[in-house]
């Protein structure tokens, strides 16, 4: 018979008013892949810093390898072979890859010792499963995808038999999270137990044993993945059926809203982002930006909204040029109606310490109707922000909890449900859905497409090829900082990979 | 020659101004690169002081006046971090408050005390702490050069000197090289990692405030056992803040410290003996300038000649878990 790794029996967990966890059972076999998921909020994340002791459960026992364990502090779960790779990485971020796998684990007082002990152990490791990263690489300065490799070292490097991953492939490129893919089944074939926490259900059916279902603080079920399907697993998530893609009609482009012509724009050290970019964007149509992250489409967004800095070109809204100094007054665009929604909610889209209501007017609280003269109308924000709350159904429901104490979904929808609320003419948005589960991708997009019908223009950046697909009337492909094509919606993925890839690009120049 | 003197005598002088702000500044990059903000520093020097002198002339010992310097700092320390840390409260008001308390009690305990208007008494030669004479000092004296620097500028401070110019490639070993360092440093730009790598933040931050309060101490024990012979009210007089800003021109870090305290004595040093004497071309600049100058300089610098300046990320913010 298979052996329990981890057995979670009866874990109850709340903050203040919201029960995050109720009476949450759950079994996790030795040496599987373990897939969960959930929307946001379901409490995926609480349960799995329970078991790592970054939290204590109310009440419930935890059983490792069939024991009765105590694990209070993120010490006893590393003592008994757990390591965990947060949503947000745990990282310092000016300190060198060795530094951080070491930090609270060196062997010895000296760091000398400590170093030399870990650089052969990562060289090991390194070759072991594939994990390769330069060990003297200052974290700050590595792509995403390695810093969560840094992150999967620290825990093996600590002895980890049991891996938790939370959303690891939320901020990966497809190629990333096919090489992590590659990592966790090397894991397992070496015995350890992988619990995997996701909103990608193709993910789930493709590298889990298992899989079970959260919704609202619950554990509804646990399937074979074998036995179950996409749709199966997006029902019971939601509590209802779910369109995977949504529906729409034909788009009716009206007129340039954004003309956006030979736009060059270059990063801190000098480096060529986007180059030479020219396109349109009519009213009445979404345009969707498919490429590999880190071919330049956040510099371009950023640009556009007026917030980086272009070396040459031009982007005229409604026939009149914007700031492209980077120092455009973002105030300034609102009122010409340019909304954008930040790829990086944390940092650029939210004060996390916050309440809910205040960050969702943040940027439009000179409107009049959040304004009692020179004052804040804090009695409309609030309705104006519950309003909000029902609508794209953010949970909680709690209009004064602090923005940080939001899941990472709820936190999207926060930043989403303002700009989109604002009835912008042009709305700009960057991973619309990143982290999203399927119910909010659901609602999202048909908002977006809402917004099209209405006449808007949409312009969407997105690293998810399906989200591209089922939302965009025109695909503009980036590659290297360039346009390398544009295509209808129906065109297969397989092409828009190629382009991806800068194949195309390549032949034609031949 | 002349002129040669007087240039050693200048740096003599600016090593014994500059060592209770290098003792200082290291103390507070403890804190600091651990995450937490002291603006104390300048109420911990004046505990010290003030405890040094008054115990070392009740005990009759330099040592004893030393460790209770030393002590009480640390209380103080630990005061700052119980507010700030275990209670999460701001670490500005808590230093702020920590000076008060500091500036009030060692006047009113002084007077209570020792009645001499707020004074310790006077300081005999075996409380307090002399200077070194070292080995050959008269056999070079004479030597052109190398001779007053040996016998002025290397010889002949008290055994604090030492240990503080001491304290910088120690301080720099510390944070660099040892466990203990790596995790000081990690604890001040994200406490997160650092908890959930499974160490505590609240005791690795109550470790780096022990090491702040022992320098504070020091520092205080220089100012009323070594520079002067006894407490005097107000005897650190804003040495605390220069310190501070020295710490942020060296962008915490050890070795800068040191340089940036040694300007700054530099300047003191220089403000002193340029008192009264007419410049070439200026003529007799006022006394009142030359006191500023420290801080003018200060304010010039910090206002953008040092280029960017970035504290330690978590720095002034309480630890809460969180994701
Ligand atoms: N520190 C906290 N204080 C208060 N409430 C919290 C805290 N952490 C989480 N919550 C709440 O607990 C619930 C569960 O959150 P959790 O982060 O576990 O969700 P999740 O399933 O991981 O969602 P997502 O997929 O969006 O990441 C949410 O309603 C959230 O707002
Ligand atoms: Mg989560």
């Amino acid at each position: 018979m298979a052996q329990a790794a981890i057995e979670l029996i009866g874990i109850n967990k709340s903050f203040g008013a919201v029960r995050a966890n109720r009476d949450i059972n759950l079994e996790i076999v030795r040496g599987t892949i373990h897939g969960i998921v959930g929307e946001n909020g379901a409490g995926k994340s609480t349960l799995m810093s329970i078991l790592y002791g970054f939290y204590q459960a109310d009440s419930g026992e935890i059983r490792v390898g069939g024991q009765p364990a105590s694990i209070k502090t993120p010490n006893d779960a590393i003592a008994l072979g757990i390591g965990m790779v947060h949503q947000h990485f745990m990282l310092v971020d000016n300190f060198s890859v060795l530094e951080n796998v070491i930090l609270g684990a060196e062997s010895d007082a000296l760091l000398k010792k400590s170093i030399a002990k870990a650089r052969s152990e990562l060289e090991r490791l390194e070759r072991e499963y594939g994990l390769e990263v330069d060990p003297d690489a200052i974290i700050e300065e590595l792509p995403v995808g390695l810093q969560q490799r840094v992150e999967i070292l620290k825990a093996l490097y600590r002895g980890a038999e049991i891996l938790i991953l939370d959303e690891p492939t939320g901020v990966l490129t497809p190629a990333e999270a096919d090489h992590l893919f590659r990592i966790l089944k090397q894991l397992k074939e070496q015995g350890k137990t992988v619990v995997l926490i996701t909103h990608k259900l193709r993910e789930i059916m493709a590298i889990t044993d298992t899989v079970s279902v959260m919704r609202q603080g619950t554990m509804v079920a646990t399937r074979e993945t074998k036995k179950t399907t996409v749709e199966e697993l997006a029902e019971l998530m939601v509590g209802r059926r779910v369109l995977l893609r949504v529906e729409k009609g034909e788009a009716e482009a009206g007129g340039v809203k954004l003309a956006v012509k030979n736009l060059t724009v270059k990063d801190s050290r000098g480096v060529t982002m986007v180059d030479d970019v020219s396109f349109d964007l009519r009213a009445g149509e979404i345009v969707g930006i498919a490429g590999v992250a880190g071919n330049g489409q956040s510099e371009l967004l950023e640009a556009i909204s007026g917030i980086r800095h272009a070396v040459s070109g031009s982007v005229m809204l409604d026939g009149r040029p914007i700031d492209l100094t980077g120092k455009a007054d973002p105030g300034e665009l609102r009122d010409r109606g340019l909304a954008h929604v930040p790829e990086d909610r944390h940092h650029v889209g939210l004060v996390l310490a916050f309440e809910e209501n205040e960050n969702s007017i943040l940027g439009y609280h000179d409107d009049p109707r959040y304004l009692k003269g020179p004052l804040l109308n804090i009695e409309a924000i609030r309705n104006d922000a519950k309003d909000k709350i029902t609508k794209y159904d953010i949970r909680p429901a709690d209009c004064r909890l602090k923005t940080a104490n939001f899941s990472g979904g709820n936190q999207q929808k926060i930043v989403l449900a303002r700009e989109m609320e604002q009835d912008p003419g042009v709305l700009i948005v960057g991973q619309p859905t990143r982290g999203v589960d399927v119910g909010a991708i659901e609602f999202i997009h048909k908002r977006l497409i809402a917004m099209r019908d209405q006449g808007k223009a949409v312009l969407v950046v997105s690293v998810e090829l399906d989200e591209i697909r089922s939302l965009s009337d025109r695909i503009l492909v980036m590659f290297a900082g360039r346009i390398v094509g544009e295509r209808g919606p129906e065109a297969t993925e397989g092409e828009l990979g190629l382009l991806m890839a800068g194949v195309e690009q390549r032949e034609a120049a031949e | 020659m002349d002129i040669f003197t007087a240039i050693v005598q200048i740096l003599d002088s600016t090593i014994r101004l500059s060592v209770p702000l290098l003792l200082a500044c290291l103390a507070g990059l403890y804190s600091e690169r651990a995450g937490v903000f002291d603006i104390g520093l300048e109420g911990k020097m004046l505990v010290g002081a003030f405890a040094g002198a008054a115990a070392a002339s009740v005990f009759h010992s330099a040592f004893l006046g030393l460790g209770m310097a030393i002590l009480i700092s640390v209380v103080f320390a630990l005061i700052h971090g119980f507010a700030s840390i275990t209670h999460r409260g701001n670490q500005i008001v808590s230093g702020v408050a920590i000076n008060f308390i500091a500036a009030g009690s060692t006047i009113m305990l002084g007077q209570h005390w020792f009645q001499q208007g707020g004074r310790t008494p006077a300081l005999a030669p075996g409380e307090r702490f002399e200077a070194i004479t070292w080995p050959g000092v008269d056999a070079v004296r004479d030597v052109p050069i190398i001779g007053p620097i040996y016998s002025e500028l290397i010889s002949g401070h008290s055994i604090l000197v030492y240990i503080a110019f001491l304290m910088v490639p120690f301080t720099w070993w510390v944070l660099f090289r040892t466990r203990f360092g790596l995790r000081l440093r990690a604890v001040g730009e994200n406490p997160a990692a650092v908890d959930t790598a499974g160490i505590s933040v609240a005791w690795l931050r109550y470790r780096a405030l022990i090491c702040t309060g022992i320098l504070t101490g020091v520092a205080g024990a220089y100012l009323s056992m070594v520079q002067n012979g006894g407490f005097v009210k107000d005897m650190t007089a804003g040495k605390g803040y220069i310190a501070l800003a020295a710490l942020i021109f060296a962008k915490w870090k050890p070795v800068n410290a040191m340089f940036a305290c040694l300007l700054f004595g530099f300047l003191d040093a220089l403000s002193i003996r340029l008192q009264g004497t007419p410049l070439p071309l200026i003529g007799k600049v006022p006394v009142q300038f030359m006191q500023a100058l420290p801080y003018v300089l200060t304010v010039i610098l910090l206002a953008g000649f040092i280029g960017k300046a970035i504290p330690p990320r978590a720095g002034g913010v309480p630890y809460v878990k969180e994701r």
